[in-house]
Order: C-alpha cells, then sequence, then structure tokens
C-alpha cells in the first residue's frame, strides 16, 4: 500500500445493504480524497471473491436470512480472515457487526456461526432498540461522542479479546450499558447505515489505522458538522 | 348492502357521523376515524361490507395510491366503484370506502403493504394488483424479503383470488408465485438494488436484458401476458396501445397504467375504453400537482423511498430547471433519514437546488458528499421566492409534502 492511495472494499452490497450502508463508503473517500489521498472502491457481491489487497472493509445492515447467507459466504471464502491478517481495517455495522462474532441470531432466534473476527455474541433481545443512540468513545481511541441511528433486536456479549467501543448514554446499543465493540483494527457499531457521516472523527480513525498515520491534516467544517451538532442537541437536550 | 346486519348498519352509520364531523372540524376526511369507530362496534365490518362485492386489492413500495385511481378511472364503465381514494390505506379507510359506496358491486383499494394478508382474508377480494417492492422507512415498515414471505402464505390460501402482478421484479414475483392463477405483466423495474438475490433461495440472479433468473434454483422471471415497452403496452393476442396520452408522468406511471390496463381487463374493460378514461387523471392526491404562486407555477413531487426518488428525478424539468428538496422525519416518514444515501443526488449536479425541511441538514450533508451544489433554506417559501418565475419542481418526502400542499392552498 502506498502512503497516499487507500483501497476500500464494500462487502456484499447485494446482501447487506438495507440503510444507506453506501454513505460510509462515500464518506471515506470524500475525506481521503479532500487531503490529496486517492482512492479506489470495489465492490463485491456475494458471488465474487473478497479480495485480500484492500485497506478498508465495510460491512453493512441487512435482514436475518441475507446475514445468514453473508456469513456463511464470508466463512467460505475467507478472503476477509486473511486480509485481517494482513492487517486490513474492517468496520461494519448492525448485522455485518453480528456476524463478526462467534455466533448471532437468526431468523427464530437460533444460533448461527459467524466469522469469529471480534470476541463477541450476539442473541436476539425481548424488545427491538429503534431510535437515535449516543456513546462516549473509548478515551483510548481519541475520538469525539458519537451519534447514529439504531434500529435492532441484537443483544451482544463482548468477551475478553474485544473493547467496547463506547459506553451509552442515549438509546441502547449491545444491551449492557456499552455500543460496539473494537479490537486492535476490526470495529464494529449497532449505529447502522451511513454511520460515518455524523462522526467525521470516527471516519478519519478509519483513515489513519488504515495510512498507518497518528495524524491527518484537519478538514475545512462541512455539513457533517453542523448537522451532528444538530442531532446531539436534538437527542440530549 | 342493505342485508347487513343492524349491528352492523349501527356501526356504518356511526363511521360515517365520525368521518363527517371529521371532516366538519377540518381534520382531513374523516376516513381514519369514520372506519375505526366502525370496527370498534362491529369488529367483523370489514368482511361483511366486503361480502358479494368484486374488490381488487392494490399494494407496492411504491405507487399504490396512483394506481388505484387508475384503475378505478379505467373501470368507471361498470357503474358505481367504492375506493379509498385518499390513500387511508389500512382496514379502518377500508371500512370507511365500502360504508360510503353501499352499493357499489365494485370496489378498488389500496392496501398497506403490511396489511395484504389480514385484508384479503377479511374480503376475499376477487384480485390482488402487485407491482414493486423496495427498501422503504425501515423503522416503520416491514422487512420486504419477509413481507413477499407473508404475501406468498396469504395468496396460496385465497385460491379464488386472482393475481396481476409485475414480473419484472423478481420479489414481487416470489410473493405473487404462490397464488392459484397470476397474470404478469412485464411492467418494468428501475431500481434494482434490492433484487440481486434470489427470493426463492439467496443465489445470485442474473440478468439479460429484461430477463432474469437463478443461477443456483430454477426460480426464474415468468412470461409476461401485457408487456411495457417504453411509451406503449402490448396486450395478450398483440395489440398494442400507445400510452402518451397519460397526463400522469414518467416511467413510473407508465408501469402503474399497465397494471391498471391489466385489472380492468380482467373485468371486462378492455384497453380501448380504459385508456381514454385513465389518461383523464391529472393528478393523485396532491401528487403531480401544479401550483400557481407569484407568478411562479411549483411542481409537487412526493418521493419517499430511494426508489421513489429515482422515479421523481425522471420527471424534472430538464436542467438547469431548478429544484426543491424538503425532508421531514415525522413517524409517517420514518424517524431515520439514512436511506437518503440509497439516493444517487449526483443526478442534480447542475441545477440551482435548494433544500429545506425540517431535516435540512440531513439533506444538506447529503448534497455536500455527493459535490451538488445546494442553498439551504428554512422554509419552501425561502426558495420559492429565490428562483425567477417560471417552473420550480418541488420533490419532498411524505409529511413535508402535505406541509407544501397545505401551506399553497390544498389544491389537488
Amino acid at each position: 500500500m502506498s502512503s497516499d492511495s487507500i483501497k476500500i472494499v464494500w462487502v456484499y452490497p447485494d446482501l447487506l445493504s438495507t440503510y444507506g450502508d453506501q454513505g460510509n463508503c462515500i464518506v471515506l473517500e470524500r475525506r481521503a480524497r479532500l487531503r490529496g489521498i486517492s482512492t479506489r472502491t470495489v465492490h463485491v457481491r456475494s458471488d465474487e471473491n473478497v479480495p485480500v489487497d484492500g485497506d478498508i472493509y465495510l460491512l453493512g445492515g441487512g435482514e436475518d436470512r441475507p446475514q445468514i447467507l453473508a456469513a456463511r459466504r464470508l466463512r467460505n471464502d475467507g478472503g476477509l480472515h486473511r486480509a485481517r491478517e494482513f492487517g486490513a481495517v474492517i468496520f461494519a455495522v448492525c448485522a455485518g457487526y453480528q456476524l463478526l462474532g462467534t455466533e448471532f441470531g437468526g431468523e427464530e432466534g437460533q444460533p448461527v456461526e459467524g466469522l469469529g473476527l471480534l470476541d463477541i455474541r450476539s442473541g436476539r433481545g425481548e424488545k427491538r432498540a429503534v431510535g437515535e443512540i449516543v456513546g462516549d468513545v473509548d478515551p483510548a481511541l481519541n475520538v469525539p461522542r458519537i451519534t447514529g441511528f439504531e434500529n435492532h433486536q441484537g443483544v451482544t456479549h463482548l468477551g475478553p479479546g474485544v473493547k467496547p467501543l463506547a459506553t451509552v448514554v442515549h438509546g441502547v446499543g449491545n444491551g449492557d450499558g456499552t455500543e460496539g465493540a473494537y479490537a486492535d483494527h476490526v470495529m464494529g457499531t449497532y449505529m447502522h447505515g451511513p454511520a460515518l457521516v455524523r462522526n467525521p472523527g470516527l471516519a478519519d480513525l478509519l483513515l489513519r489505522w488504515a495510512l498507518k498515520r497518528d495524524e491527518l491534516p484537519p478538514l475545512p467544517e462541512s455539513w457533517s458538522e453542523r448537522l451532528r451538532e444538530e442531532r446531539l442537541n436534538a437527542v440530549l437536550s | 348492502m342493505s342485508d347487513l346486519p343492524l349491528r352492523a348498519q349501527m356501526a356504518v352509520a356511526l363511521g360515517r357521523t365520525a368521518a363527517k364531523m371529521s371532516r366538519l372540524a377540518g381534520r382531513g376526511d374523516g376516513s381514519v376515524i369514520g372506519g375505526r369507530i366502525g370496527l370498534k362496534l362491529d369488529p367483523e365490518l370489514l368482511a361483511r361490507l366486503a361480502k358479494d362485492r368484486k374488490l381488487v386489492l392494490v399494494s407496492a413500495t411504491n405507487g399504490k395510491t396512483t394506481t388505484t385511481r387508475l384503475i378505478t378511472a379505467a373501470m368507471t364503465p361498470l357503474g358505481e366503484i367504492a375506493t379509498n381514494a385518499f390513500g387511508a390505506n389500512m382496514p379502518t379507510g377500508h371500512v370507511s370506502a365500502l360504508a360510503a359506496a353501499l352499493d357499489a358491486e365494485y370496489g378498488v383499494l389500496e392496501c398497506d403493504e403490511k396489511y395484504v394478508p389480514m385484508v384479503l382474508k377479511q374480503t376475499e377480494a376477487s384480485v390482488v394488483a402487485l407491482m414493486n417492492l423496495s427498501r422503504d422507512q425501515m423503522d416503520r415498515a416491514a422487512e420486504i424479503w419477509l413481507l413477499a414471505g407473508k404475501w406468498r402464505k396469504a395468496l396460496e390460501a385465497a385460491p379464488n383470488t386472482h393475481v396481476i402482478a409485475n414480473c419484472d421484479d423478481p420479489l414481487v414475483t416470489w410473493g405473487a408465485s404462490s397464488a392459484k392463477s397470476v397474470t404478469w405483466v412485464a411492467a418494468g423495474q428501475h431500481w434494482r438494488e434490492d433484487s440481486w438475490s434470489c427470493p426463492e433461495c439467496g443465489g445470485p440472479l442474473d440478468r439479460e436484458g429484461t430477463n432474469w433468473e437463478c443461477r443456483e434454483c430454477s426460480f426464474a422471471r415468468p412470461k409476461p401476458a401485457w408487456i411495457l415497452h417504453g411509451e406503449r403496452v402490448t396486450a395478450p393476442g398483440g395489440r398494442t396501445y400507445e400510452l402518451t396520452g397519460l397526463q400522469l408522468p414518467g416511467r413510473a406511471n407508465r408501469s402503474n397504467a399497465a397494471i391498471a390496463l391489466a385489472v380492468a381487463s380482467y373485468f371486462g374493460v378492455e384497453p380501448e375504453t380504459a385508456l381514454p378514461l385513465m389518461t383523464q387523471v391529472k393528478s393523485v392526491a396532491g401528487r403531480y400537482t401544479t401550483v400557481e404562486h407569484q407568478d411562479r407555477t411549483i411542481r409537487l413531487l412526493l418521493a419517499k423511498n430511494p426508489a421513489g426518488w429515482l422515479e421523481a428525478f425522471d420527471v424534472l424539468q430538464p436542467a438547469p430547471g431548478p429544484v426543491a428538496l424538503s425532508i421531514n422525519a415525522q413517524v409517517p416518514d420514518g424517524r431515520d433519514t439514512s436511506w437518503l444515501w440509497d439516493v444517487d443526488y449526483r443526478i442534480l449536479r447542475g441545477r440551482p437546488v435548494w433544500a429545506t425541511g425540517e431535516r435540512r441538514l440531513d439533506l444538506a450533508a447529503r448534497l455536500e458528499a455527493a459535490e451538488v451544489d445546494f442553498t439551504v433554506v428554512d422554509d419552501i417559501d425561502q426558495a420559492v421566492m429565490a428562483v425567477p418565475p417560471g417552473h420550480l419542481d418541488v420533490i419532498a418526502n411524505y409529511t413535508a409534502f402535505q406541509h407544501i400542499r397545505t401551506r399553497y392552498g390544498r389544491v389537488v
């Protein structure tokens, strides 16, 4: 990987794309491009092999059935696992987050084997969590408070191999007061869809990880920051 | 319908009174409250009102209200038609529509996608017309694969119901194909992001031209009886009809019209008769209406989800015609604006664009990322006054649309 170019792999948009998940690609491309970093994005459908030379892999949300299919095909394919061994960044939302774990709940709540890329285990909760979510991010990541929208019925238990991404300030998240999880450069969150839009700090963290840089030049204030501020005020006031 | 049991007759009468009072109080057309009271008094009211009638249920993610209207227009030669013309598409609205036309032998009822199984069971409708399924506001709508599965079960259990369905939409085809008798209409599909996988087995769907088939199982596009190609419809037997006379614009409405022609023909109204009646429909519950205001001609387009936006873009005035966009996120709109990121706004580059509505900042962030030049304004008036006299297209989602409609005099 050259230091000024990033390859983004959008994994299985045919199965895992229901809530504007494409937004995460667009935000990463844009924030890289504005800093003179070129990007190349490949959309990998579930009948294609997952390339192993990507820098950032994005997984979106999906209904129960596509989630199960995606898990099965990604396990058989093995590309995402190899990319992980090569140090790639993986960012997954909602159903994508759950399937990174060792186990998640299927259509009838039955346990389904996940990818085992994060030490988490998800099952089906009593009640659907639908609404705005706000969380204070693990200080070690040095990212401002996150804001997003969640819509899931999952409950996720974190194992000793991961740390929670955030502590819930508003909303449900994992179900135990934490939200999301990360280990090394693999991260998942219950904020669904275009989670990076309102969280430019999180987008920049992924870019820094991919570029192996401690810092990136700041960008001028954008509408995303104003949106972020408005949403945080609307939820917390 | 005078053979309704006494309790049902009372329920109808009280529901009507309530609807009338609601209208007098200026609170909409009253069909929801009227139906609610009727159903409270007689929970079997919908089934009773539907009895011995020939009913059509019309459902889809997009185009329900418009297609209902087109079918109703096409079927006027059959006499009085009961219909929920104003989009009250749940059982309360169905009860009101049927109660308002007790002597109508025919009824055309728009039906919310989730309610199709329940309403079909109660009404034993003669025909179910199904057009398209795509991602919608998911904090309030059901997941579409589940939804299509429920249609399958419901249609399988209704062997006397005939289905008229769009075979260009794989998910609709799957949902409809359990029915005992189906007329397939090739009505087109432009939003394809929700049909990459086989609904039957999850395998990849291969497409070639208009055809589609699963690579792994036998599920494939059935042979259509009616075919829409461009601005023409070919009927079974090969006769072709021009749709150019339709006043409702765009390919989505040609698609709706193709379905409507097939439904009317099922009841014996052939396209020669049906089409001229359909061309008289100019606007539907405010959609496509133009209003004149301060020397501006403002055209209102409703778009509630990504597939709907694609169709709204299809009917815009050519660039550099100005466009105002308005987005809310109230309960009927869905509280979640994530779907904006599934819409490709780059098509608006090169025009003056105004962004407004309660969630104008979500829109602004989206347009900025799409590199579309735009101006954020606090309300639609500012956009209207900012454009030079002439034409302005306005695309809005549900409550934003209603707000603008009310603002400019609710002209239908």
